[in-house]
């Protein structure tokens, strides 16, 4: 009996290990697959679920004002929202990794940027994401599957435009 | 010189006066020092850089993060309520110690469940190895005049096929 407890007690640590060292080797979501759901509220109070836009291509875009090489691609991102913004099926939205308000709204002034974004509160939108840094960018088919993992930054608009044309029927 | 003496005590009086009444309006308007946003910071880790703590971190995250507990201090908000704030921000991670609860029991319940057994394998140990001790220490058994217990049954063995072996030839 004593024999069974210790024996069950050490294979509870090893499959408890097991699974912890699981988690942590889990690499990043791949395309084509599901994207996680989740919900962003933006700085000015606005409410986005992910499950809401099925039908539409979604950018998620991870970002940080005290990330330098996130600011070479504000503006495209920011352009490629005012280009497809009048068809209504391409929706941009901005999560702010671990940043501090006030300097994510400066951010967010100097670049000019108007999509709705918001804080990655408790970091569970990137956790769901399992991002290894800023910028990333997920940009999310019409079925709701990832199409495409950009890591760094986006070089230019047409870039920007080259992968989300192809998503959109 | 006695109206001099008088008015240098008058004049020093309203000088103490003066420093006692302005000196608290300056500590409030000096706000907290580094060691008191240090002392807050080094209880929260860099959510960006792995294993820093937040006041010995360079970063230009770091630096904001502790901008904003010398802002909180300065509003008169407690060590705790800064916690809790960056836990709502950042999550559990950003706390030097995780709180008792869901799958964080395990980082408090592991190393007592390892000592434990650890403890209870050391007890297993000495007992079995005190038994064996007092089998060895036993005297040998002179009847027999034999010592070795390995010789004792090879020696039965042969004790018993002789027996039968005779108990067949009588039959």
């Amino acid at each position: 009996m004593k024999k069974l407890l210790l024996w069950s007690a050490l294979a509870l640590l090893i499959v408890i290990l097991s699974v912890g060292l699981y988690r942590s080797q889990q690499g990043q979501i791949n395309v084509g697959q599901p994207a996680p759901e989740f919900t962003l509220v933006t700085f000015s109070g606005e409410s986005y679920q992910l499950s809401d836009y099925q039908g539409s291509v979604v950018v998620v875009n991870f970002w940080a004002s005290w990330c330098e090489t996130c600011k070479p691609e504000a503006k495209d991102l920011e352009a490629a929202y005012k280009f497809y913004k009048s068809r209504g099926d391409v929706l941009f939205l901005g999560v702010d990794y671990v940043d501090t308000e006030p300097e994510a709204l400066a951010y967010l002034k100097e670049f000019g940027i108007t999509y709705p974004n918001g804080p990655d509160l408790r970091t569970e939108i990137s956790q769901a994401f399992r991002i290894r840094g800023v910028p990333e960018t997920f940009i999310i088919d019409q079925e709701g599957l990832i199409a495409h993992l950009q890591i760094g930054p986006f070089l230019s608009l047409e870039e920007i435009k080259a992968i989300i044309d192809p998503l959109l029927k | 010189m006695k109206k001099f003496l008088r008015s240098i005590v008058g004049l020093l009086s309203l000088c103490l006066l003066t420093v006692s009444v302005f000196r608290p309006v300056s500590a409030q308007e000096s706000g907290p020092t580094d060691d008191e946003v240090n002392a807050v910071a080094s209880q929260l880790y860099c959510p960006v850089c792995e294993n820093i703590p937040l006041d010995a971190c360079g970063t230009v995250a770091c630096e904001q993060w502790r901008g904003i507990i010398r802002d909180k201090l300065a509003q008169g908000w407690t060590e705790d309520e800064i916690k809790d704030y960056f836990v709502a921000q950042y999550g559990d991670r950003v706390l030097a110690e995780p709180p008792v609860q869901g799958f964080n029991w395990l980082a408090y319940l592991i190393p007592f469940m390892v000592l434990v057994g650890g403890l209870v394998l050391l007890v297993f140990g000495f007992r079995k190895w005190r038994v064996t001790e007092s089998l060895q220490s036993t005297p040998p058994r002179r009847k027999t005049g034999l010592q070795d217990p390995e010789i004792d049954q090879e020696y039965l063995r042969k004790v018993e096929e002789e027996l039968e072996a005779r108990t067949r030839g009588r039959g």
